[in-house]
């Protein structure tokens, strides 16, 4: 089944938050933000902007009438500055005028005066000087000090990988609506709208029943919208309770980029031990996390760095530190992967390491090491239904490896001028939200008495086709054509108290909950039918938009029994909530059983380098990947694919560069390049990897947001490693992206 | 007054010209199907197409409406998403996409949609290539193109049995596009819209370069736009010189047959110079007096030691040598009321040989760290002249004169190249940037001039011999 949103994105129809009916006398809004990285506000003057014909209100920390704070895990982000700033684009006021074109008009001519403190913008300088959103978090397996006394191979290394920005292609938005009583209306581009909602009641002052959020669509996220479309949404809402009058807010591009954190950048440090079998012993590392200004979801992001610091392999002793620094960026954020691809980069690159001092391939090392049956994953759980051997071994086979490997020898041997690399990539994900308390769902469904049905979860569609998947749980559980049913827009006061849309389980958790209700709702017209048929109700499926009995076609049709139920006065209605059952995690001792489930895979991935010009491109990733019993595989295959394409762009060419002053200087789509149709992959092969699926995935259908993205580290080590057969004084680096200037100084560097 | 036809529906408006096509489209005309992503032309997810009637034909090319004023609409067909929507149905390329879920969010689809529509409209041959080449103007963050690469290939088959004597009638019949358009030619025949008359404020040719820096400017001000000025326009061959208007679009250069032959890999180097979209608008003379260290096109010209035409609009003319035009950053030799009209260079001999390299992050659509020029004449293997530029390097799209000379007369083998890279490396002073260090530039000026050479003598001069690894 194709995306349901085709036909609409096809013809443009599709709506966005920008091309939504307005009022006609609605206002629009933009940012004044923080010119300097850090200092002490000393004046702002909005006068000559205040003049502005056009201009109606100027909003500062002084307009708040219930808390200046935006902070979800820790409350530490102010809506707006009061005293000091902390990062280049930190909002400090909102100008609210008659158009956009007059705002920017406006915002040119206020004038600020900051008293400059020290910058820090890296992770490593804000260790140094002891700048921490949060205390450090260390999980522990084993003894890894002895251990590495008894390793026949000790080797330490750094690594640096760069941040990322998300480049959503729909800018973040919000339009909010004044309605009766002080309510508000917004529809926002967000991941979160009970965030939004419990953020706006707080910074208004209101009970979060007066603030209604609706979603319609997203055009793209990736984690950027999660925590990060909030603030833009709050000032609306600020505008409104002021002026009530309908105030519209889009961000332009230049204005996002600089406003809005990123990936995560993470400098670390690592020690790795192994045993002449090639066997890794011994594990640790120090993560840096450069969390920006303000805490935002770097704690969490930071908690499943510390998740998947062993990616898919089993070591005995290991031990992590998670350092989330503050610095003066502005706050780093969620971006798919959720700072396990961060994680997951260190363990690639000591291996890297190792195999490079000792001089084996890399993927002898990763294929030793695999995690099996009933190992335990170093924070505690057990790992069942394992498939990262299994999935390695497939794609050796099914690719043939030794070909490949045969013929990048044959090619390197036969050019001087291109030199080609290959390198493995295994995966191992783990899927739910690592706080506990968030996994959860609920759905509301409501059978309509001409037999149409509208699903309302808590799912937000951002291009991942959630409302598919919720659509096929539907109708195939109802029995009924899809053209019967629809899918609503998410909305805080249908589905209520919902978490974001993230962590690659929304398929999960609302696609269970929609599953629970439509099985409600056909055991009770289950018993209308059977009156109806005067046959037994086990005996009875919905099929085909009609009743079947012992599996024969009825003659009573869907519309039918629900015209009936209506007459028989039987709820049409119902409202589901799933819980994730099993799992759990105590912070205190870093221990329990987190994921419901992991996600698997393993790619292969062949480049070619241009040695004279220090360019590239990547011949073919070839994948096979654990999908579970995929219920979409055309939508589950875009998936894996978008995420493959956007982690080689992270590894590669996605280059997000601050200056010392901690500005951005990548602050133009002409100067951060994210990959186009010439720079994908030529070739992208995706196997399913055949296995039974897991039941706590909806369907045995396994999440898929996030996984592939990983793949795309292998880039870097294909990359490296047609480098090194090009170089022979090559010393390889852990240093993402590889860039094409790194590549050609790697090149010729002696 | 600005007139034209947007999708089928006539337009006359008296907004200012300078307001950007996408907001008259999407505020004025309230047509939501076409995005706003970047408004810098970088993303491709606000393209319409262009029709221009030429003598009862009509040719359609893609552009981003974003960086494109208004004005430049008149006596044009404007095609947006919703032009090209059927009654019922998706039309041909629209269900491509849509059966090979080549769409995710929906952001960017309408913007994929009218660009491979652009690609079925086009007289370019229908291959993979040009398929894609369609679409370098479109950023898709959601499905990592390969979707997107299946539907061109479905398109590329279907549009293999297009009537190319009767293409929109064929186009129509195969669902491809709305019946009305066959109406259009007349229509805009019909319409008589008179040129439009604007001679003063900012001088704008298609508005590339100046729109992302100064559209909300523009569209409260006067503009005068000079893209359509037929006298700035058109490649001319005289004698041994070939003209090219400063209003030429680098796309006009690139379809041009007898450049074509003599440039055999024009495609090739033109392809690294933006996307379609932008190659669809961008002119020569725009390039020129953007003034970039890095310009593509001034790099291009330089090494073909080009001639700029400068006309003032109290009637005088002037000529001189591009490599004098650009002085220092960003100042060129332009007096008030000047204008470039033209640049002409003379026309490459058998015994000439000309290469074009660029590296940048990105392979297309991106700005160099480094783009380089080369022509070089030689004689039994003596150069008798030699013109090599190099962009990235210096503060102006840098004329290698003692290089150039260091070559001149001399015998070429490999120790000559790399003395000549010597002297090169005197005559630049690169400096760090987002675009790359200081090294990197210095080290990319080597690599890419040694590039020159092995792409001029492929037979001769060796990547392993000039460079000791």
């Amino acid at each position: 089944m194709k995306n349901i949103d085709s036909f609409g994105h096809l013809r443009g129809e599709s709506l966005f938050v920008d091309d939504i009916i307005t009022r006609h006398d609605t206002l629009f809004g933009l940012v004044f933000d923080s010119p300097k990285a850090h200092g002490k506000i000393i004046s702002v003057d909005y006068a000559k902007a205040e003049e502005v014909k056009g201009v109606v209100k100027i909003f500062t920390c002084n307009d708040i009438l219930g808390e200046n704070q935006i902070g979800g895990i820790i409350p530490d982000e102010p809506l707006w500055a009061e005293n000091e700033v902390h990062f280049i684009g930190q909002p400090i006021a909102f100008i609210v005028a008659e158009s956009e074109v007059i705002a920017k008009k406006a915002r040119a001519l206020i004038h600020i005066e900051i008293e400059e403190l020290p910058v820090i913008i890296t992770a490593k300088e804000a260790k140094e000087k002891g700048n921490f959103i949060n205390p450090s978090r260390s999980f522990k397996l084993g003894d890894t000090e002895n251990s590495f006394l008894k390793c026949d191979y000790v080797f330490e290394g750094e690594t640096f990988s760069n941040g990322q920005e998300h480049l959503y292609l729909e800018t973040q938005g919000s339009y909010a609506v004044p309605m009766e009583n002080g309510n508000i209306k917004i529809t926002s581009s967000t991941q979160g709208p009970t965030i939004v909602q419990k953020t706006v009641a707080k910074v208004l002052g209101v009970s979060m029943h007066k603030i209604e959020v609706d979603v319609i669509r997203l055009g793209g996220a990736f984690g950027g919208k999660e925590d990060q479309a909030t603030a833009w949404a709050v000032m609306t809402a600020v505008a409104v309770q002021h002026l009530k009058k309908p105030v519209k807010y889009v961000l332009n591009r230049h204005d996002d980029l600089r406003m809005t954190g990123k990936r995560h950048p993470y400098e670390s440090t690592f020690k790795i031990g192994l045993t002449k079998d090639l066997k890794i012993q011994a594990f640790e590392v120090d993560f840096l996390q450069n969390s920006g200004a303000a805490a935002d979801l770097s704690p969490a992001i930071a908690e499943r760095t510390l998740f998947h610091a062993t990616n898919s392999y089993f070591i005995p002793n290991v031990m992590t530190t998670v350092y989330s620094c503050k610095t003066n960026l502005p706050p780093n954020t969620a971006f798919r992967g959720f700072g396990g691809p961060q994680g997951m980069f260190v363990i690639e690159s000591a291996i890297a390491k190792a195999a490079n001092e000792i001089g084996v391939n890399k993927r002898l090392i990763q294929e030793a090491n695999l995690i099996a049956e009933n190992d335990e994953f170093y924070y505690g759980q057990i790992a069942t239904q394992v498939e990262a051997q299994k999935s390695w071994f497939a794609s050796k086979e099914k690719y043939n490896l030794e070909k490949l490997e045969k013929e990048v020898e044959i090619f390197n041997k036969d050019n001087s001028q291109f030199k080609k690399g290959i390198s493995l990539m295994p995966i191992a994900f783990g899927i739910s939200f690592t706080n506990t308390p968030m996994n959860h769902a609920r759905a509301l469904i409501h059978i309509y008495q001409d037999g149409s049905v509208g699903v309302s979860t808590g799912a937000v569609e951002m291009g991942q086709s959630v409302n598919t998947k919720m659509l096929q749980v539907a109708f195939n559980t109802l029995g009924i054509d899809p053209s019967k049913v629809k899918l609503e827009t998410t909305n805080t006061t249908r589905v209520a108290n919902t978490s974001p849309t993230a962590a690659s389980a929304t398929a999960d958790l609302n696609g269970k909950a929609v599953l629970q209700a439509c099985n409600s709702l056909v055991d009770r017209l289950k018993l209308v039918a059977s009156k109806m048929l005067s046959v037994k109700e086990n005996d009875i499926i919905f099929k085909e938009d009609f009743v079947f009995i012992n599996n024969k076609k009825s003659n009573l049709s869907w519309e039918k029994v629900v015209a009936k139920a209506m007459l028989e006065r039987v709820a049409l209605s119902e409202n589901a909530h799933y819980a994730t059952p099993i799992i759990h995690f105590d912070k205190t001792k870093e221990k329990g059983h987190p994921f419901s489930y992991h996600v698997y895979g393993t790619a292969i991935t062949t480049t070619t380098v241009d040695c004279l010009r220090g360019t590239y491109e990547v011949n073919a990733v070839q994948i096979v990947h654990d999908f579970g019993k995929s219920m979409n595989l055309g939508i589950d295959i875009g998936q894996v694919e978008g995420g493959l394409a956007q982690g080689i762009g992270w590894m590669t060419m996605e280059e997000i560069v601050y200056n010392e002053n901690g500005q951005l200087l990548s602050n133009t789509l002409s100067s951060y390049k994210v990959p186009d149709v010439f720079s994908v992959p030529k070739e992208i092969d995706v196997i399913p990897l055949e296995t039974e699926g897991n039941d706590m995935a909806i369907l045995k259908s396994k999440a898929v947001g996030e996984p592939p993205l990983m793949y795309g580290i292998g880039t870097y080590f294909a990359i490296q490693n047609a480098v090194a057969a090009f170089n022979p004084n090559y010393k390889p680096k852990f240093h993402s992206p590889f860039t094409p200037e790194k590549v050609l100084m790697s090149l010729y560097e002696n | 007054m600005i007139q034209f036809i947007l999708n089928n529906k006539i337009i006359k408006t008296s907004a200012n010209s300078g307001m950007t096509l996408l907001d008259f489209i999407r505020e004025n005309e309230q047509l939501k199907g076409t995005k706003i992503g970047c408004r810098e032309g970088d993303c491709g997810a606000c393209t319409v197409l262009v029709g221009t009637l030429n003598k009862n034909k009509i040719s359609y090319k893609s552009i981003t409406s974003c960086i494109s004023p208004l004005g430049n609409a008149n006596g044009k067909h404007i095609v947006t998403i919703e032009g090209l929507n059927l009654a019922q149905d998706l039309n041909f390329v629209q269900k491509s996409l849509s059966d090979n879920h080549a769409t995710q969010c929906g952001f960017c689809t309408p913007g994929f949609a009218v660009s491979l529509t652009d690609y079925a409209l086009t007289k370019s041959n229908k291959n993979i290539e040009t398929g894609h080449d369609a679409i370098s103007g479109n950023i898709c963050r959601c499905t990592g193109y390969k979707s997107i690469e299946e539907a061109v290939k479905d398109i590329t088959e279907k549009l293999a049995f297009k009537d190319a004597d009767h293409q929109i009638k064929w186009l129509i019949d195969e669902n491809f596009i709305p019946n009305y358009f066959i109406e259009i030619p007349k229509k805009l025949n019909d319409l008589k819209v008179p040129e439009l008359i604007s001679s003063n404020g900012t001088i704008v040719a298609n508005g590339t370069d100046l729109f992302v820096q100064f559209a909300d400017k523009f569209s409260e001000e006067k503009i005068q736009l000079i893209g359509e000025d037929p006298s700035l326009k058109g490649i001319a061959f005289s004698d041994n010189i070939c003209t090219i208007g400063a209003s030429t679009t680098v796309t006009e250069i690139l379809e041009n047959d007898k450049l074509r032959i003599l440039f055999p890999k024009l495609k090739s180097f033109l392809k690294l110079v933006s996307s379609q979209q932008i190659r669809n608008m961008g002119t020569l003379g725009g390039n020129f007096v953007n003034a970039s260290p890095i310009g593509d096109m001034s790099i291009f010209f330089l090494a073909l030691n080009s001639t700029l035409k400068i006309k003032h609009n109290n009637g005088t003319t002037r000529e001189i040598p591009l490599s004098e035009f650009h002085q220092n950053y960003k100042k060129y030799d332009l007096q008030d009321g000047e204008l470039i009209t033209a640049v002409s260079f003379l026309i490459p001999d058998k015994n000439t040989f000309f290469n074009f390299e660029k590296v940048s992050k990105r392979t297309h659509l991106d700005i160099a760290s480094v783009n380089t020029a080369g022509k070089i004449t030689i004689d039994n293997n003596i150069i008798i002249d030699a013109y090599f530029s190099l962009g990235g390097v210096a503060a102006i799209p840098k004329f290698l004169v003692k290089t150039n000379d260091f070559l001149r007369g001399k015998i070429i083998d490999i120790e000559l190249i790399k003395q000549a890279e010597k002297v090169l490396q005197l005559e630049i002073s690169p400096i760090s940037d987002v675009r790359g260090t200081a090294d990197y530039k210095r080290l990319l000026a080597r690599q890419l001039f040694f590039a020159h050479f092995i792409e001029f003598f492929p037979n001769q001069i060796k990547f392993q011999n000039l460079i000791n690894n």
